[in-house]
């Protein structure tokens, strides 16, 4: 039986835990003596704090402390990623708010209590008098003169201003353009809602000052890197651990106060302290996601070819800046502008706003949906301008096949695309040319049928380190990792990486079972503990598979050529003649001659017969540093129907065609374009923060916030098509966040599409029966 | 999600329930409403009284017309043949609340007790001319359905009077139907409308109409009845009721920023044209 094992479906190892019960995340780990931790959080989204009066507290029954922001003395938050030539800004965002609270949710003062109602009711007996402040909750009215200002050494709130491109050939562009079409976008705000909500516990042992922290992270070695840098102890003595991750979406890539301050208050108080967000919290105080706001424009010939995309947008950073806000919506951002396109003029100002609002970072496609939707919102409205289907006005314009590097005018090296097979693959699926007639008939029946198309390529398995640095991450992009071997013939394979419900266990030890053929079962992937895995950056950018799975491709060819050489030597046959076939190295023409990979794993720890100058052992180690970016690629098409009598929408159809080059795991593969899929669509059509002008949030709960459901979507039509990457030791390409990307344009334009008859030229998302019937009624009139 | 402190007591007998309920206290039937504000701290008894385990509260029982117990439960209630054929309107409302596990907690009694103006089964039991049977320290009381329903969350129920029940007259010669826009997030009714028919050959001899979820209580809409009653449910009876509807809710009318009080009631008329359909079969 062989066993191969790369491009099998093979089911998800970390399910039954999973669907069982059995997985433990960090709230289920329990320490004696624990104490719970409850913060009281700002009621307003902007006020100076007049007083705190914590005697009531105190005096509780159970309580053990309460301390404010003049107690802790812990260094500021950092924001880690600085991005160059932009004016940043990177205003203090102390762990407890000093003096001035600057969004509602914003941490006074922290309660420790022997349990957690406790630590709940003396929260709420701390009695602190605020002074309203003015609110600002959208972010370009914050930059605008007059504004509520945030920080004093903020003006105008603006944090950073970056650009793009070359202005002034973009207006010449644009000022001999035949076409030129516009159109302002809201990108809003979303919760991620991962299912498991934030949690952090932390121990303290002062006879070795040693801290253990035990929290809800993507990225175990950053959090370590920060807690270090907060609390000033030394890196070697703190150990971060993500037990079982319950989802991220981006939300755990950050390090909060929270994961801070019980660090802080196990520190001093010496007794471990433990909080978990509540639902209402993780609404409150995780970040939030998008929230630009875009003027954009595009330039087009009256026959159809795209000549430049421009744009100014405010991207609200809410109170603080979070870990990698700054990153977002200009790195991740800006250099997606050209899309699978040929188009030559890119040109884009982001301006960084300080908002009365729960901070925003990374959340799924981080910066890249809000490109690609700005991208296929202009691609459509040329198309109406010069009266050219839409298909047919991409088709025209797509970059043609191409295998190993395209550069394009944001200055990426594409890796490699085959752009029209995947959108001429989804045109046939969704039979393109005869839906044109169907909506026809449709229409004339008073049904309201609409088509949307989004072709994309992304920027993903981020990526090479230097270009980390020159775009000002405070980190590098590289994995490493580390493949081990036990006497028995049992794989270990320790990973710098922290999955979090992307099935990487299984893809991960596919890969190593692929390389080196041992049984797939025998294969586990151990991760999420800075003190158990090798130094690594972090899940998150569709990363994981095409970093780390490189660096364990690559750890598994040193152990292979290992075993070729010490399975000559115990078989005294020279190296040369050793083939590697399924898991054995069998001697050239001697079929029955071989070593199976357990024997010499055996051999090689027992080290009773070595070659000259071989180490025992059977372990290898790999740093990888990809050479560049992952461009993942595909076209998705979007078929709705809108009720116009109450502006429902009905999604009948969706199709996507991905390629994220050879599929190590095609179920896993669609599972991830599923979950994409359903969180892109759901951003235009049902998902969407609402503050009121006081900043307060009115989508405070699954009551009022709509998150999508199974019964919203028909059965996804999936197909791929496969073009590897150049640079990567196998070849793939990350698949995380593609449908993500991919979706919301689609279903915008589709309704829009719908809509044609009535004349409506856009609705803010997202776009709900309400939102979809007003605007029939407005375009109408 | 952490509530405040509250003491908790079970009674096993009406009596012991009213005997228990203290000026602070409330009962619990399915929870399913309580202790979510609870939680929220929106809402801090001192005291739970749980009803859900005295058996004379519970149950269907159908002798010339419906009896359902208090915490008789929404899945319950949907799935009973004496219901489905006794006032199919309701056995459909309840199969419409939320979803199977909240179907499976709420009950009948606190649902109407709550009076959320976004509630299914109010909406039915206003346009099937309910009674509600209610128990107090006092003695026993009864008051119609529609008297029932105040205000947002508000009810004529008194501080410690117990729903033991309602009586709902046998519809099995009527046509009805409930039909609602549920919330996408919650799935409780931006707007529900409930209709109750009596034909005469093709002719419409009585129709009961009510509308909740667009409105701050299930508010009874006599305008869009008189323009359904005499005529044969043509499309210029329906768009005619479909207007008056419009208007029957009009001082009632409820929204919030996502789906607002225009919206609310324009739906009104386009699920009122529904529910007539649906019930005219
Ligand atoms: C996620 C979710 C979705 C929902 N969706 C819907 C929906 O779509 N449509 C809908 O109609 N409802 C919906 N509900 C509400 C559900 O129907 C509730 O169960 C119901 O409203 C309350 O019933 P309960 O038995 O849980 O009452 P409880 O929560 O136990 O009590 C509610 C209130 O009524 C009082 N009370 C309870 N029983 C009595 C009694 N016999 N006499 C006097 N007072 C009493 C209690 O003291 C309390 O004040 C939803 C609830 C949830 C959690």
């Amino acid at each position: 039986m062989s066993t191969r094992i790369f491009g099998s479906g093979i089911k998800r190892r970390e399910d039954p835990r999973l669907i069982t019960g059995e997985a433990r995340y960090t709230d289920d780990i329990k320490l004696p003596g624990v104490l719970h931790m409850a913060v009281v959080r700002s009621p307003y989204a902007h006020a100076n704090i007049v007083g705190i009066n914590s005697s009531a507290a105190e005096a509780m029954d159970g309580v053990v402390a309460v301390f404010t922001g003049e107690d802790v003395d812990l260094a500021g938050i950092p924001t880690a990623w600085l991005i160059p030539d932009s004016d940043l800004k990177t205003p203090e965002h102390p762990a407890l708010a000093k003096g001035k609270v600057r969004y509602v949710g914003d941490g006074v003062a922290i309660v420790l209590a022997e349990d957690r109602y406790t630590a709940q009711d003396a929260a709420d007996a701390v009695e602190v008098e605020y002074e309203e402040l003015p609110v600002v909750v959208d972010p370009e009215a914050a930059a605008q003169d007059g504004a509520p200002q945030l920080f004093d050494d903020v003006e105008n709130n603006i944090a950073f201003r970056w650009v793009m491109g070359d202005k002034a050939a973009s207006d010449g562009v644009f000022n001999t353009a035949d076409v030129v079409v516009r159109d302002k976008i809201v990108q809003q705000r979303l919760l991620p809602t991962a299912m498991e909500p934030r949690s952090a516990m932390a121990q303290y042992n002062s006879a070795t000052q040693e801290l253990t922290l035990w929290c809800t992270s993507q990225n175990p070695h950053i959090h370590r890197f920060i807690i270090s840098a907060v609390t000033g102890l030394n890196e070697n003595k703190v150990r971060v651990i993500a037990p079982e991750v319950g989802g991220g979406f981006g939300s755990k890539i950050p390090c909060y106060p929270d994961e801070a301050l019980v660090s802080w208050a196990a520190i001093k108080l010496g007794q471990p302290v433990k909080w978990t967000e509540t639902r209402s919290e993780n609404y409150q105080i995780t970040i939030h996601g998008r929230d630009h706001i875009q003027y954009v424009e595009m330039a087009a010939s009256r026959d159809g070819k795209l000549l430049g995309v421009r744009a100014t947008v405010y991207a609200g950073m809410g109170g603080y800046l979070s870990t990698a806000a700054p990153g977002i919506p200009t790195i991740l951002h800006g250099l997606l502008y050209v899309g699978p396109y040929m188009m030559d003029s890119v040109y884009c100002e982001s301006i960084g706003v300080m908002t009365n609002a729960t901070p925003t970072d990374a959340y799924r496609g981080a910066g890249r949906p809000e490109a690609t939707f700005l991208l296929e919102r202009m691609v459509d409205m040329v198309a109406k301008r010069i009266d050219m289907d839409p298909a047919e006005l991409r088709r025209k314009n797509l970059i043609p096949a191409f295998e190993d590097g395209y550069e394009v005018a944001t200055t990426l090296i594409y890796d490699s695309g085959d752009y029209p097979a995947a959108f001429e693959k989804a045109l046939g699926i969704a039979g393109y040319d005869d839906f044109r007639s169907q909506q026809a008939e449709a229409r004339a029946d008073g049904r309201y049928l609409g088509i949307g198309i989004t072709a994309y390529t992304e920027m993903c398995g981020l990526g090479p380190s230097q270009v980390a640095g020159a775009v000002g991450f405070q980190g590098g992009l590289w994995e490493s990792a580390t493949v081990r071997v036990t006497p028995t013939g049992k794989v270990q394979a320790l990973i710098g990486a922290s999955p979090h419900g992307q099935g990487s266990e299984t893809t991960l030890a596919q890969i190593i079972g692929d390389e080196l053929g041992f049984p797939v079962e025998d294969i586990e992937v151990i991760h999420g503990d800075t003190t158990e895995t090798p130094m690594g950056w972090g899940t998150y950018g569709s990363r994981t598979t095409p970093v780390t799975g490189a660096a364990l491709a690559q750890a598994s060819r040193k152990l292979k050529e290992k075993a070729r050489v010490l399975a000559a030597h115990l078989m005294e046959a020279a190296v040369e003649d050793i083939e590697y076939d399924d898991g054995k190295f069998v001697v050239k023409g001697s079929p029955d001659n071989f070593q199976s990979i357990q024997d010499v794993a055996l051999m090689a720890h027992l080290a009773w017969n070595m070659p000259e100058g071989m180490d025992p052992g059977f372990e290898e180690s790999q740093f990888y540093d990809p050479p560049n970016f992952v461009y993942p690629f595909g076209t998705h098409i979007a078929i709705v129907e809108v009720d116009a009598n109450t502006g429902d929408i009905e999604l009948k159809r969706y199709i996507a065609v991905d390629d994220c080059g050879p599929q190590i795991n095609p179920e896993i593969v669609a599972g991830q374009i599923h979950g994409g899929v359903v969180q892109g669509v759901a951003q235009a059509l049902c998902e969407g923060v609402i503050y009121d002008d006081n900043g307060q949030l009115l989508t405070g709960t699954m009551m009022d916030y709509t998150v999508p459901r199974a019964d919203m979507f028909p059965n996804f039509e999936l197909g791929d098509t496969v073009t590897p990457s150049p640079h990567h030791p196998i070849g793939v390409k990350g698949v995380g966040e593609t449908g993500t990307i991919a979706s919301t344009p689609t279903v915008y334009n589709a309704v829009l599409d719908a809509l044609a008859p009535f004349g409506v030229e856009g609705i803010d998302m997202p776009m709900t029966p309400a939102k979809v019937w007003q605007a029939i009624q407005s375009a109408g009139s | 999600m952490w509530p405040n402190k509250f003491d908790y007591q079970r009674a096993e007998s009406i009596d012991q329930a009213l005997e228990l309920i203290g000026d602070e206290g409330k009962f619990l039937a399915g929870g399913h409403s309580l202790l979510p504000v609870m939680k929220l701290r929106l809402s801090a008894p001192e005291q739970l009284v749980d009803i859900g385990r005295i058996d004379s509260l519970r149950g269907i029982s159908a002798n010339g017309g419906l009896s359902i117990g208090a915490t008789t439960t929404h899945a319950e209630i949907a799935a009973s043949g004496d219901v489905q054929s006794m006032c199919a309107a309701l056995a459909s409302a309840c199969g419409q609340v939320g979803d199977q596990a909240v179907r499976n907690f709420g009950t009948i009694g606190g649902n109407i007790a709550h009076a959320d103006p976004a509630s299914d089964p109010p909406t039915v039991l206003v346009a099937c001319g309910a009674t509600i049977n209610i128990q107090g320290a006092d003695g026993a009381r009864s008051v119609a359905a529609q008297d029932f329903f105040a205000d947002l969350f508000e009810t004529d129920l008194e501080d410690g009077e117990l729903i033991t029940g309602i009586s709902l007259p046998n519809c099995s010669d009527c046509q009805c139907a409930y039909v609602k826009f549920p919330h996408p997030a919650s799935r409780y009714a931006i707007v529900g409308v409930a209709v109750c028919l009596k034909m005469d050959g093709d002719t419409c001899a009585q129709a009961d109409v009510a509308v909740g979820g667009a409105t701050v209580k299930a508010v009874k809409c006599a305008g869009a009845e008189a323009a359904l009653a005499g005529s044969t449910l043509d499309d210029t009876a329906l768009n005619a009721a479909a207007d008056m509807v419009k208007a029957d809710i009009e001082e009632w009318l409820a929204g919030d920023v996502a789906y607002p009080e225009a919206y609310r009631q324009q739906m009104a008329g386009v699920y009122l044209k529904r529910a007539v359909k649906a019930a005219a079969g």
